[in-house]
This record gives C-alpha cells, sequence and structure tokens, in this order.
C-alpha cells in the first residue's frame, strides 16, 4: 500500500512520525490547556552539566577560548561619555568542531541517536546547525541528511547558505536542496518517515542541555581572567536556543548577569516569500525568527519548544545589517580576527551596550562563527548589490531592508534600538489567547504563561484585562 | 543529443515536490506561483543523458530519484567581487 504523501496528509501524520523519530513523548509534560512542565522536561533527558561536558569533550565541542577585545573597548570608550565603555569579552564559538556554538546543540542529539540506536540523524535548517550536525553525525559513525532551504525559482542561492550546505557535504552529509517555503518541513518528515533516522530538532531539550556548558563556560572564564562574574551577556538571538541554553548555564554557575539579546533587524521582508529571501543578507540572526519565536515558542518542527527566550531574556536590542558589516570589518582591522557576520550580530549589540555601561563593567559577546567563501561580509554585499540592492556609506538608519545597505561612516553611528519589553510579552500574551481563550485557563496556565515571559501572575491579570488583547 | 554520462558520475537530479496548487495553504503569492522543487547531488547509478529520470546514490548511499540536471556539479561561491565601502573601515585605527 502506497502512502498518500500530499503535503496535508504529510502534516496530519506529524505527530507520529516526530515521537518515532525522538524517542520523546510529549503528552507526560501537559500540565494545563498551555501549560506543561518544562523544567521536568529539561531534566528528564537525564544529562547533568558534568555529562554535558564530557559527552561534548569527545566530539571537539566546547572549552573554546575567551578573549577581551582590548583594542574594540579603548575604541568604543573614545565616544562614550566619560566614565562609560565597558570592558568587551568574546566567546570564540568558531574553535568548535563545525565552527559554531551550534556544535554544542547538534552533540548531545548524535549522541542520544548513536546510543539509542538510529542508524542516521536528520535536521531541517539552511544554518550552522547542518553543519554541526553533520560533523557530530561523523564523529558519531551515523548517517546524516541535511533538508536546507537553498535557492528561488530562479535556481539562485544565497552565497551564505550555499557555503553552509558545501560545509555539510565535506562532512558526507547527504545535502536535501530546496527551493524557498514552509514546506521544508514537510519534506522533514517525509524523510524521517522513509529512513527512520533521529530528528536532530534545534528544539529538544536536548538542544538546549547542550548550550548550557556555554554560559558555564562564561561564567567561570571571566571570573578567572577579572575575579567576578560578568554584568551582561550579549546573544544573537533567532529561534531562541542560544539564549535559552546559555542562559540556563550562567544561572547554574550562580550568575545573574544581564541577559541581552540581539537581532540585525530585517523587517519588511516575509521569511517564506520568494522573491525576498535573496534580497536579505542574513540568513540567521535575525528578527525574522528572533521576534515570532519569542513571542510563541511552540511554532517548531517538536511539540513542545524546549527553548523558550523570554523566560530569561532581560533586553532585546536590534541592529541593522549595514551596523553588523561595518563591525565584522573593524574586528579583522582592529582585533586582527575575521570572523561570520551572522555571529558578529552580538558583538555590534555589546557596541551599542557598551557606551551605556561604566568601565568597570564587563560585557560578553557569548559567541562568534566561521568564515570563508559566500559567508563572509564582502560576499553578503557583493551578492546584494548583484540583486540590485543599494549599498553605500552614511547614516545606518537610513537603509531600508531589500531595497538599500547603508554601512555607518563613524563606530559612533553604531547605535542598535532596544525593543520594548513590555510589547514583547503583550506579543506573547496575545498569543497565548490566541492559542486558546482566558475563560479555559486554569491556575497552572497562568503560572506557566507568568514564567514564561518572566513576569508575575499579578502583572498577567492586569494585562490580560486591557482591551488590546480582547479578541 | 546531450552526451551520455556513465554510472557512477557525480550528478545533481532536480525534482518537483509540491506543484503550486499542491503548496501549503500559508505560503506567500509570489512563492505560491512557484513550484516547490529539490536538487540533490550523489552517484548515477545507470548510464543516462541530461533530462532522463534517473536515480543517483547520495553521499549516505541513499537513493533518489528525479531528472538529471548537471553533470559533476561544483561549488562557485566566492568572496565576491571587492566592495571599496568596506577597504577604508579601521585603517590607521580610524573609528
Amino acid at each position: 500500500m502506497t502512502r498518500d504523501n500530499s503535503y496535508q496528509a504529510v502534516m496530519a501524520r506529524k505527530n507520529e512520525i516526530m515521537k518515532s523519530s525522538m524517542g520523546i513523548d510529549y503528552d507526560v509534560y501537559r500540565q494545563g490547556e498551555l501549560a506543561f512542565d518544562y523544567e521536568r522536561m529539561m531534566s528528564d533527558c537525564g544529562f547533568s552539566l558534568d555529562d554535558i561536558i564530557k559527552i561534548q569533550a569527545e566530539t571537539k565541542v566546547g572549552n573554546t577560548p575567551i578573549f577581551e577585545l582590548r583594542n574594540l573597548t579603548e575604541a568604543v570608550r573614545k565616544i562614550s561619555a566619560p566614565g562609560k565603555g565597558a570592558r568587551i569579552f568574546l566567546k570564540d564559538e568558531a574553535a568548535n568542531a563545525s565552527g559554531s556554538f551550534k556544535a554544542r546543540r547538534a552533540s548531545i542529539s548524535a549522541y542520544v541517536a548513536a546510543k539509542k540506536g538510529y542508524k542516521g540523524v536528520i535536521a531541517a535548517t539552511s544554518g550552522n546547525y547542518g553543519a554541526a550536525v553533520a560533523s557530530q553525525a561523523a564523529q558519531r559513525g551515523l548517517k546524516c541528511i541535511i533538508v536546507q532551504e537553498v535557492f528561488d525559482s530562479h535556481g539562485i542561492g544565497q552565497p551564505e547558505i550555499v557555503e553552509k550546505g558545501r560545509k555539510c557535504e565535506a562532512f558526507g552529509a547527504e545535502v536535501i536542496k530546496l527551493s524557498v517555503g514552509p514546506e521544508l518541513f514537510y519534506y522533514l518528515l517525509l524523510t524521517l518517515e522513509e529512513t527512520g533516522f533521529f530528528n536532530a530538532s534545534l528544539y529538544t531539550p536536548f538542544g538546549i542541555k547542550g548550550v548550557e556548558s556555554l554560559g558555564n563556560e562564561i561564567a567561570h572564564q571571566v571570573k578567572a581572567i577579572a575575579g567576578r562574574f560578568p554584568d551582561a551577556i550579549v546573544v544573537t538571538h533567532a529561534g531562541g536556543g542560544n539564549l535559552t541554553g546559555t542562559a540556563r548555564g550562567l544561572i547554574g554557575a550562580g550568575c545573574d548577569a544581564k541577559i541581552v539579546a540581539c537581532s540585525v533587524d530585517l523587517n519588511g521582508l516575509h521569511m517564506a516569500s520568494d522573491r525576498d529571501f535573496n534580497r536579505k543578507s542574513f540568513t540567521t540572526g535575525h528578527t525574522g525568527f528572533g521576534v515570532p519565536f519569542a513571542t510563541w515558542p511552540d511554532r517548531v518542527d517538536v511539540p513542545r519548544n524546549a527553548a523558550r527566550s523570554m523566560r530569561y531574556m532581560d533586553e532585546y536590542v536590534l541592529v541593522n545589517q549595514g551596523e553588523v558589516f561595518y563591525i565584522t570589518e573593524l574586528l579583522a582591522k582592529m582585533e586582527g580576527i575575521e570572523r561570520g557576520p551572522a555571529g558578529n550580530t552580538s558583538v555590534t549589540g555589546a557596541v551599542a551596550l557598551a557606551r551605556e555601561m561604566y568601565r568597570d563593567q564587563i560585557i560578553v559577546v557569548q559567541e562568534t562563527e566561521y568564515t570563508g567563501a559566500g559567508k563572509h561580509h564582502n560576499s553578503q554585499l557583493a551578492f546584494a548589490r548583484s540583486m540590485g540592492i543599494e549599498v553605500r556609506r552614511g547614516d545606518p538608519t537610513q537603509g531600508v531592508n531589500g531595497k538599500s545597505i547603508v554601512i555607518p561612516e563613524t563606530l559612533a553611528q553604531v547605535q542598535g534600538r532596544k525593543q520594548d519589553m513590555e510589547k514583547l510579552r503583550l506579543s506573547y500574551l496575545k498569543n497565548a489567547v490566541k492559542q486558546c481563550p482566558i475563560e479555559k485557563w486554569s491556575n497552572v496556565d497562568f503560572n506557566f504563561v507568568a514564567a514564561d515571559i518572566k513576569k508575575d501572575v499579578n502583572w498577567l491579570h492586569k494585562n490580560l484585562e486591557s482591551k488590546s488583547l480582547q479578541a | 543529443m546531450s552526451e551520455e554520462v556513465k554510472a557512477g558520475t557525480w550528478v545533481e537530479i532536480e525534482k518537483v515536490l509540491l506543484t503550486p496548487q499542491q503548496r501549503a495553504p500559508q505560503v506567500p503569492d509570489d512563492t505560491r506561483a512557484t513550484p516547490y522543487v529539490m536538487r540533490v547531488a550523489g552517484f548515477l547509478t545507470s548510464d543516462a543523458r541530461v533530462g532522463d529520470e534517473v536515480t543517483v546514490r547520495t553521499l549516505i548511499d541513499r537513493p533518489v530519484s528525479g531528472v538529471l540536471k548537471v553533470i559533476r556539479p561544483h561549488y562557485q561561491h566566492s568572496f565576491g567581487e571587492t566592495v571599496e565601502e568596506l577597504l577604508t573601515i579601521g585603517l590607521g585605527g580610524r573609528i
């Protein structure tokens, strides 16, 4: 008998496919209409921090260096008010096996897949995560399929994505290259069903647990160098796993640094648009993922998302494409290191924030990524130009996404823009109400939602009464 | 007629997974106007010509079928044409 492989039929089989491809029964964590036992789900995966560190050490993950960016710090102090200009540190995650922090995220999934006897792993991603899964699978003797959104209807591939696909193949993975569209998930399901491989989703507890070691390392490394914990951590934010895992690791180490999310502002560009696909110069770390995933995490390929960024986020800063390209170039000229532009999103945010902080304070950029042909700010800008986008120097706030990229003329023009956290929380509430009307919420739901946006139940009641939330 | 490609050659195939009518309901209009297409590289399992319906075995030895499009596909991405606007940033400690 042949299975019905239409879009609708495959999506309808989602739950059973997910269950058999991960071995996690999410139903047991359900507590209410919206609520589930997040902490139990995280601890049930059965790995202590020491286990994670040991597993990661087996496959060239973790224990990456941390550097103080002395020259950049001095430069920021020159443009700051007297007494301002925090010390900027950078955690060089490009030193992980596949060239980014994503190796941490893939490491536990690959370990679990091998241990449970799966023949291979699959991940749907256009990003560094594909390379990470492929690299970890290669080391664990697993087959690997990466399902990747690569080209538009003219067959043109974003250079950064093309490079990441190449890297996956370099590690021996099969790379399924797809045109633009959310049906990536449909094809992931089909392939999981056909192969019986493990779903190395970004959003399982394994994926997030793997990043906790990063937060832990940052806390201890900064303390060893500076004699105390850092004051703020800037995280390049997209799906929320980087922020969630890092924050949990920091908290576990006893560090209460402020957690700042930072994304590239891509407002105005549609993420599923064939036309817009090649008119954005960032393929991750941008608002197209960052905002929707923060304000409703359960929109992913697993029933309950272990990446819940609003639980931990204290601030959210947006930077624009031109600002990140400027900082990427400055990092090379001033600090003598070339790193990929997407990872440098948080360096840009750190520059903006350090100006407001005192000189004796410490701000940490918590990741970098590898760079090379395709995955380089010059490639991105040259490609943008070939797609008809204007590239010039000037006031970066004048850039219009999809039409122009304006690279700052001076460091002082790198300012970033803080987002209104209350607005983001209200947006989460709206999504929650859309998911389930308030009349059906029980106490456990109220408590869950409050914790999920780092607020108390009183705040929740006050805001749920406001008119803007009534459907 | 195009040249015959020998079995075992590294090739790229293409397959339409969903026609515009079969696409997901939430896709925007410009995307809906196009089919959902897959490309995969692998070793050709039998002699064929460009445009033929073929099967390849991928790097993990999985058989995948589609239309033969490219013989010995390779990567051409680069650092791109020089973007002069970047060159002067940070020179001589300039900020």
